[in-house]
């Protein structure tokens, strides 16, 4: 046993934790130490009262107990007892333990909160600092209710002592970072900014970083601090390394607070005043030239505090994101520290560089280091520098050096640790799609990834891969053939067979023609997998089969035997029993046409965000998001390498394997009703939009009736669009739309949002959304006067027989519209089959006792219901030879209107809602587009092809659809548009 | 910082200071897995590592290993010389510190380490204010175990006397 050194021995205390040492076992251990429990436990119970020192020493056992890992539930009183005693240790130990083991319990915390607030008025400054202590070290939120008002008051006290003050400032720090809403702003706030003047460096220290807490939180009311934090800075950096006494730390003036400030500034943008910020970038030239001279100490505690600052100086330049010549300064720093002999910098660097990297100033300078950095990954010893070299090659990649990086990654994941393996998987997935330029590498690498590490490859990255097959059509024989081959493999990873049965399922015909994979070859290999299979494989694979049979009407009745085995039809797993139940169903009683059509070709996935992005940035935590984002430096790859998400797959069935499938078994969703899912806006349209239909506006008969008789019953939104008919004598008909109806309408086939009309009195704006056969559409009625509108009623209407083909359902609207108000019409639209004629929009309001009305057609025209349909240039010529049948085509050639601007027109046809198609017409000049149009009883397929011809200022267009009226009507609408 | 941990190269527990609010049950799973980790690593390998989303500094002084968890924007090398610097004032409180020190003056350790850091902030970085603080508390007990403890103490008064003998004291 050690003599204990300094202050009063606790000789009790010493012995048992020696005895505690001497233990030779852990149940010995625990032995000594009940036995210690239950003498104390006696103590305190004991009639007789305990003297100071008896209570401190078992009050310390407790502590020492508790600390050793036991739970210690009682001495909580003893301590508080403590706490109230005058004499300093006993008082300390009581803090000690209550600062260690306090718990919630609010009868203890009032007590010990009487003992802190005495010591806080005691003006006893050794006394009011262990107070302190306790707040900060238990920091809790009755802490805070107690005390929180009192400690602004003490900090900036004039007579506070130093040590009070900067016990004070980091006591408040941890209260206003618990409860903030307990800390009361006020006078204090300014004077703590100018404890950043304060003659003691302890109190400037403690003072910072409460004021950079505080800056976080309010910027705009701490700004005075930038100039203070400058030149307290600027004293510093420049000056003698003995200046500073004992703040200098081996050669080092004032390290801490030098790190500490150069944080407060980073929570600002560079100082507007020219003054304060150069001398700011004097400093930070100053540290960066400091870390060129030679070290004044051997010592590593003189180069860690040297390049602390250094480091910190580095944050701040990136921070700034401003100042090129320091950004590339800083990268040259680090390019120096990526091979120095001390692992810390060399990790340090990594780190900081890839920060660095997403600057656009000093990204070049980063990517200078890459035979460094892909050396640190091959050769570091410690994974957690590799780790970094690793973050630091995916942050400093581009389209120039991808293919290096990614092959590299991808070397190194056959070594990776483990922990990090699934990482590098997401992040070589991510690089492989956004810097691809050619899909096949794409391919290659993503089967790669499985090859190496497919327990690492988690759902999102191999369903990216099946969407981004799906949607490019120039990479579908490819990967049917890469998967081919990649599944001869005699063991290949259950990911790869994942991938493999979609792909061969979509896409198996274009590699049929080769003998080496004709489809029972295709069949045979896959089908040789699938025992091996987990229920989620197998359950795709078996989409996989009935797939084939349409593909290959040969494999049929195989598959069909394979199905009707009784280890599917019987299959203990619901799922295998009933998709095998149902495809040997389907496959047995469907007409090929019906097959061909269920089991048509996946329609590609709507564009978005890569849920594999969304998988990193979970995994690396909310922090890393900004490191990671792309869009930043690269954004013109965005079109090619955009994301893609399975939307669909949020409505299908939860299994895992079923996300993708369950799309596939069902019809192609062009004909289904809009799932649930597909948006939040269209929900209600397709729930209530066709039962609603009967009371859609009246048809212009009608509308002369209801005007004078009571509504019909069974029409509620006569009722809710009409609330009083008979109180408007000046009614009428409604009259035909104005002239200039047509070309305002006409405005809105290209696009969907925009003003519609506008007069005098009245502006109307339409905001719409179309998706499939629905459509939501907001009408937005602004009184441009100021006078109030009465009886302000819009009305649908669908003249003709419209009302079979489209559903217009409206919303009530006021009947009043005040003064230079504006209110919104919803009206929710669906396509019941293709339609002409627009609806009418009907507006009749009373103006000072005039009556107006107004009759508009409504933007509403059947290009609005169009899917976009993209396809490779043979589907799209046999398709167009299919419809070749002179009614099906509409033809017009016309006189540009409008400048022919090629981006113009193809945002044009974008906006009509086509897909364009690229490389189909031999001419470059050319536009060709397909689409099928959405409505509930049919789909409209339509192929549109567009003829610009400069030097006459002529556009020829074609439409060819599968249904004649469309054909000239489309030819119409767009041809006014060029 | 969120927390400080000391451990011995066997694992055991040393010190242990926690700058947020945790339950016991969490603090004791932390030590456990990084105790773990950090006894783990080889011993030319770098002294930071990333651990869930906190920054774990750490160094070994003999036989104690200093761990300390700090956020992501934290600086990992000051954050390596605040262990140093810790490592410093027991140094000299004890004189040539020792693992027993700390096992046996626990609570001198936790009082040196609040009058360093303070609700994981460094609150006083000079190792004579430091020690002063903590010299000046030994003394004040000693001067009142010498003199009886004061009715009313009197910050002057005591000082006064404190003066006195910490004159006496560094002679």
């Amino acid at each position: 046993m050690p003599a204990v050194s300094k202050g009063d021995g606790m000789r009790g205390l010493a012995v048992f934790i020696s005895d505690i040492r001497n233990c030779k076992s852990k149940e010995a251990e625990i032995k000594r130490i009940n036995k210690e429990l239950a003498n104390i436990r006696s103590k305190f119970k004991g009639d007789k009262a305990l003297d100071g020192y008896s209570k401190k020493k078992y009050v310390c056992k407790l502590l020492f107990i508790f600390l050793l890992g036991h739970d210690i539930d009682f001495g909580h009183m003893e301590a508080v007892n403590l706490l109230s005693s005058n004499k300093y240790t006993e008082k300390q130990i009581g803090y000690l333990f209550i600062s260690v083991l306090v718990n919630s319990n609010s009868e203890l915390i009032r007590l010990i909160n009487n003992a802190i607030k005495n010591d806080l008025a005691s003006r006893n400054p050794t006394f009011m600092c262990l107070a302190l202590h306790c707040i900060a070290n238990v920091g809790s939120r009755e802490m805070g209710e107690a005390f929180a008002a009192d400690i602004p008051r003490i900090l900036v006290a004039g007579d506070s002592m130093d040590s009070v003050k900067q016990s004070a400032a980091l006591c408040l720090l941890r209260l206003y970072k618990a409860s903030p809403d307990l800390v009361p702003m006020g006078e204090w706030t300014a004077r703590v900014v100018h404890l950043l003047n304060d003659q003691h460096m302890g109190v400037v220290t403690a003072a910072v970083s409460l004021i950079t807490c505080l800056c976080k939180k309010n910027p705009d009311d701490f700004k005075t601090c930038i100039s203070l934090a400058v030149s307290r800075l600027s004293r510093i950096v420049s000056s003698a390394s003995t200046d500073l006494q004992d703040y200098t730390y081996y050669f080092v003036p004032a390290p801490w607070l030098s790190v500490k400030l150069l944080r407060l500034l980073q929570c600002y943008p560079p100082p507007e005043d020219a003054a304060v910020k150069g001398r700011l970038v004097e400093c930070l030239e100053t540290v960066l030239n400091k870390a060129q001279e030679p070290p004044k100490s051997k010592k590593v505690q003189h180069s860690n505090a040297k390049n602390a600052i250094l480091f910190e100086t580095i944050s701040l330049i990136i921070h700034y994101d401003s100042e090129p010549n320091l950004l590339v300064r800083a990268c040259n720093q680090l390019g120096q520290f990526l091979q120095h002999r001390e692992t810390n910098l060399r990790y340090l660097a990594l780190e900081s560089m890839c920060t660095l990297a997403s600057s656009e100033f000093s990204h070049e300078a980063v990517k200078t280091h890459i035979d460094t950095v892909i050396n640190a990954l091959k050769t570091e010893r410690d994974v957690s520098v590799r780790q970094r070299a690793a973050d630091l090659l995916y942050a400093m990649c581009d389209r120039s050096n991808a293919k290096q990086i990614v092959s590299e990654m991808l070397r190194y994941l056959e070594t990776a640790d483990y922990a990090i393996r699934e990482e590098i998987v997401l992040k070589v997935a991510i690089l492989a799609e956004k810097y691809a330029v050619d899909y096949s590498w794409y391919v290659d690498t993503i089967l790669n990834l499985i090859r190496i590490a497919g327990d690492y490859v988690s759902e999102e990255v191999w369903y990216r891969v099946l969407q981004i097959v799906t949607n490019r059509d120039d990479v579908q024989g490819y990967a049917a053939k890469t998967v081919f081959e990649a599944l001869q493999a005699p063991a290949c990873h259950e990911n790869m067979v994942k991938v493999g049965g979609y792909i061969l399922g979509e896409f198996g015909n274009l590699i049929a023609g080769d003998p080496r994979s004709s489809p029972p070859v295709q069949f045979s290999l896959l089908h040789s997998k699938f025992h091996l299979c987990s229920v989620a494989t197998r359950a795709l694979l078996l989409s996989t089969y009935i797939k084939f049979i349409n593909l290959f009407p040969e494999t049929k009745a195989t598959i069909q035997g394979v199905l009707r085995a009784g280890s599917q039809l019987r299959n203990a797993d619901v799922e295998l029993q009933q998709r095998a139940v149902e495809y040997l169903t389907l496959s047995s009683v469907a007409s090929t046409d019906v097959l061909a059509t269920v089991l048509e070709e996946m329609p590609p996935f709507p564009e978005r965000e890569s849920s594999i992005l969304a998988k990193l940035k979970r995994k690396k935590g909310p922090g890393a998001a900004s490191a990671l984002d792309d869009g930043r430096r690269d954004a013109s790859s965005n079109d090619i390498n955009g994301g893609v998400e399975p939307t669909p797959s949020t409505v299908s069935t939860p299994s895992p394997s079923a996300d993708l499938l369950g799309l596939r078994a069902a019809p192609p969703p062009a004909a289904a009703p809009a799932p649930a899912g597909a948006g939040n806006l269209l929900v209600d349209v397709s729930s209530e939009g066709p039962a609603a239909q009967p009371g859609l506006g009246p048809t212009p008969e009608e509308a002369f009736l209801s005007e004078l008789e009571p509504p019909a019953p069974e029409s509620p939104m006569a009722l809710l669009a009409d609330p009083a008919p008979a109180a408007d004598p000046g009614s009428e008909d409604i009259g035909s739309p104005i002239p200039e109806a047509d070309e305002l309408m006409n405005k809105f086939v290209c696009k969907n949002n925009g003003v519609l009309f506008e007069n005098q009195l009245l502006q109307i704006g339409v905001k719409s959304e179309f998706r499939q056969n629905l459509g939501r559409m907001y009408l937005f009625y602004g009184n441009k006067t100021s006078v109030q509108f009465q009886s302000f009623t819009p009305t649908v209407v669908h003249p003709g027989d419209l009302q079979t083909h489209l559903a217009v359902q409206t919303k009530r609207v006021a009947a009043q519209v005040d003064g230079g108000a504006q209110v919104q019409q919803v009206l929710n639209i669906e396509c019941l089959r293709d339609f002409l004629t627009p609806p009418l929009l009907s507006v009749r309001f009373r103006y000072g006792g005039a009556p107006q009305s107004l009759t508009l057609k409504l933007p509403v025209t059947i290009n609005k219901f169009f899917q976009p349909t993209e396809m490779a240039a043979q589907d799209f010529f046999q398709r167009w030879k299919q419809l070749s049948l002179p009614q099906q085509e509409a033809q017009k050639i016309f006189k540009a209107t409008h400048p022919m601007d090629a981006e113009v027109t193809k945002a044009k046809l974008l906006g009509f809602g086509s897909a364009l198609l690229d490389n189909v017409d031999p001419n470059p000049e050319n536009f060709v587009g397909a689409g099928i149009i959405q409505t509930k009883a049919l789909q409209v397929g339509c192929l549109l092809r567009l003829e610009p011809n400069a030097q006459a200022q002529m556009y020829r267009l074609t439409l060819r659809t599968s249904k004649e009226p469309v054909s000239r009507h489309l030819c119409e609408l767009l041809a006014q548009q060029f | 910082m969120q927390f400080m941990l000391l451990f011995s190269r066997q694992g055991k527990l040393r010190l242990q200071k926690w700058y947020v609010p945790l339950s016991d049950k969490e603090k004791k799973k932390i030590t456990r897995e990084l105790v773990q980790t950090v006894l783990a690593r080889k011993p030319k390998m770098c002294s930071f590592l990333e651990w869930r989303d906190l920054k774990i500094v750490y160094k070994r002084y003999a036989s104690l290993y200093f761990c300390c968890a700090i956020e992501d924007q934290d600086n990992e090398l000051i954050t390596l010389e605040i262990i140093h610097r810790y490592v410093e004032l027991l140094d000299k409180y004890f004189g040539s510190v020792c693992e027993l020190d700390i096992i046996f003056n626990f609570e001198k350790a936790y009082f040196i380490l609040d009058e360093f850091l303070l609700g994981g902030e460094v609150q006083e970085t000079s190792k004579k204010n430091v020690l002063k603080a903590i010299e000046q508390a030994d003394l004040l007990q000693e001067f009142q175990e010498v003199l009886g403890v004061p009715r009313n103490p009197s910050p002057d008064s005591l000082s006064h006397v404190m003066n006195i003998l910490m004159s006496q004291c560094t002679k």
